[in-house]
């Protein structure tokens, strides 16, 4: 990376020289203390990885039961998308629509992009239209809430465990490890190393 | 305290939002013409337009809708004959008066005291930066960091309600439906987030450079 590289803060609009980050640590504006750029080894490599565990996981978790709820010897079972189609069918359509965008969408988008800008990368080629879609890679970053999805299951569970049996499915797991893998890779992503393979005329 | 260089909008610069590339502003750049990063292509701003009116506009909108998402239910379960009601606050009730009382404090934070909290810290935000306060920036723009991280967990409740949703329906034997309480506290949760979004920090390090003209 240029050692010289200037910048100005986010958050503080401060200009300043980005100085390279300590291995392991990060560096900070020196006003209001917000975070510039984090050292991250072997960036590209480790997200990559990360995203097509990600993405099979994803998969997994989308396709087989994660709960199955039994009453009085009878049993349902449900899938993440379930969920949304019981909503929609209750005429919460706003919810189901709300639910499906940060659970399905979001993520799933997430995913495929991700592996969209990374393998070509990988094989030493720049993607098409690399800076657009990294740059909606970034917008939709807020909007991807599989670890909050995550706790509304352990709080159903908790919930209902006094009332019927609940049965743990293989998309449990999965969803557990998609979690883990989905913060690691965010947590390996370095952007400035994207954001170099753009060619440009300044 | 030692005095900081002017800020780069005051060197005429503009760091891009999205790939940080700093660009030259354009002679007299007041937010009119329209100029894209170079690299990414992302429209550049000095600030975040029209900050402050946006955010306001986007927190009282949350603040009313606050109401009905804590006063209506968010769902109702019945269950052999018997139908229950649940506010979010009786959903917390609930937990509490059976025992589940790390739960029940998850839940009353999530829902309760986030939303209410993250419009709180906006608000006060805003007032200080229309009131050029000069009064312990760094700290501040803490509160502000705070509000990002802090918003999405209060999704949970949305969550609960689908999974009951899906998991119980079982005709006459027990079912559990999801109300318009639920669909406000959705937009709460958005339009926060949203608001988090449109507020721009730098403008309250601004007030400081202000009294230096
Ligand atoms: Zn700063
Ligand atoms: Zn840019």
């Amino acid at each position: 990376m240029n050692q010289q590289t200037r910048i100005t803060c986010h958050e503080c609009d401060l200009l300043q020289q980005l100085k390279p980050p300590p291995p392991g640590g990060c560096t900070r504006c020196p006003r209001c203390g917000a975070v510039l750029h984090r050292s991250k080894r072997n960036s590209l490599n480790r997200t990559l990885a990360l995203s097509l565990a990600g993405l099979i996981l994803f998969i997994i978790a989308n396709t087989f039961p994660f709960l199955a709820f039994e009453m009085q010897g009878q049993i349902t079972e449900t899938q993440l998308f379930t969920g949304v189609t019981d909503l929609y069918h209750q005429g919460m359509w706003g919810l189901a629509a709300l639910v499906l965008f940060t659970t399905i969408i979001v993520p799933a988008v997430q995913l495929t992009l991700m592996l969209y800008v990374l393998v070509p990368i990988k094989l030493g080629r720049t993607p098409g239209h690399l800076a657009g879609v990294f740059r909606l890679l970034q917008t939709l970053t807020p909007w991807g809430m599989m670890e909050v999805f995550m706790l509304g299951i352990l709080v159903s569970v908790v919930k209902l465990a006094g009332m019927a049996t609940i049965v743990p499915g293989l998309a449990l797991w999965a969803f557990g490890l998609l979690i883990f893998v989905l913060a690691a890779a965010a947590a390996a992503l370095d952007p400035h190393r994207v954001w170099e393979k753009v060619r440009y005329a300044p | 305290m030692k005095p900081w260089p002017p800020s780069a909008v005051r060197q005429s610069l503009i760091g891009c939002p999205s790939c940080e590339l700093l660009c030259k502003a354009p002679a007299r750049f007041d937010g009119q013409i329209r100029m894209r990063c170079p690299r990414c292509g992302a429209v550049l701003h000095t600030r975040k337009p029209n900050s402050l009116a946006r955010t306001w506009a986007l927190v009282i909108a949350a603040l009313i809708f606050y109401i009905p998402a804590n006063m209506l239910p968010i769902m109702t379960v019945t269950s052999l004959g018997k139908t229950q009601s649940d506010t979010i606050l009786s959903g917390a009730a609930y937990l509490l008066l059976h025992g589940m009382w790390p739960l029940a404090l998850l839940i009353f934070f999530a829902s309760v005291v986030v939303p209410l909290l993250k419009l709180v810290i906006l608000i006060y935000l805003l007032i200080s930066v229309q009131l050029h306060s000069r009064w312990r920036p760094r700290d501040r723009t803490r509160l502000y960091r705070i509000t990002e991280a802090i918003g999405r967990w209060s999704m949970v409740d949305i969550y609960v309600v689908t999974i009951l949703v899906a998991l119980v329906h079982l005709g006459n034997l027990a079912t559990i439906r999801a109300e318009t309480g639920a669909v406000f506290f959705g937009a709460v949760v958005v339009i926060t987030i949203f608001a988090a979004l449109t507020f721009d920090p730098r403008l309250i390090w601004d007030s400081l450079e202000k009294n230096h003209e």
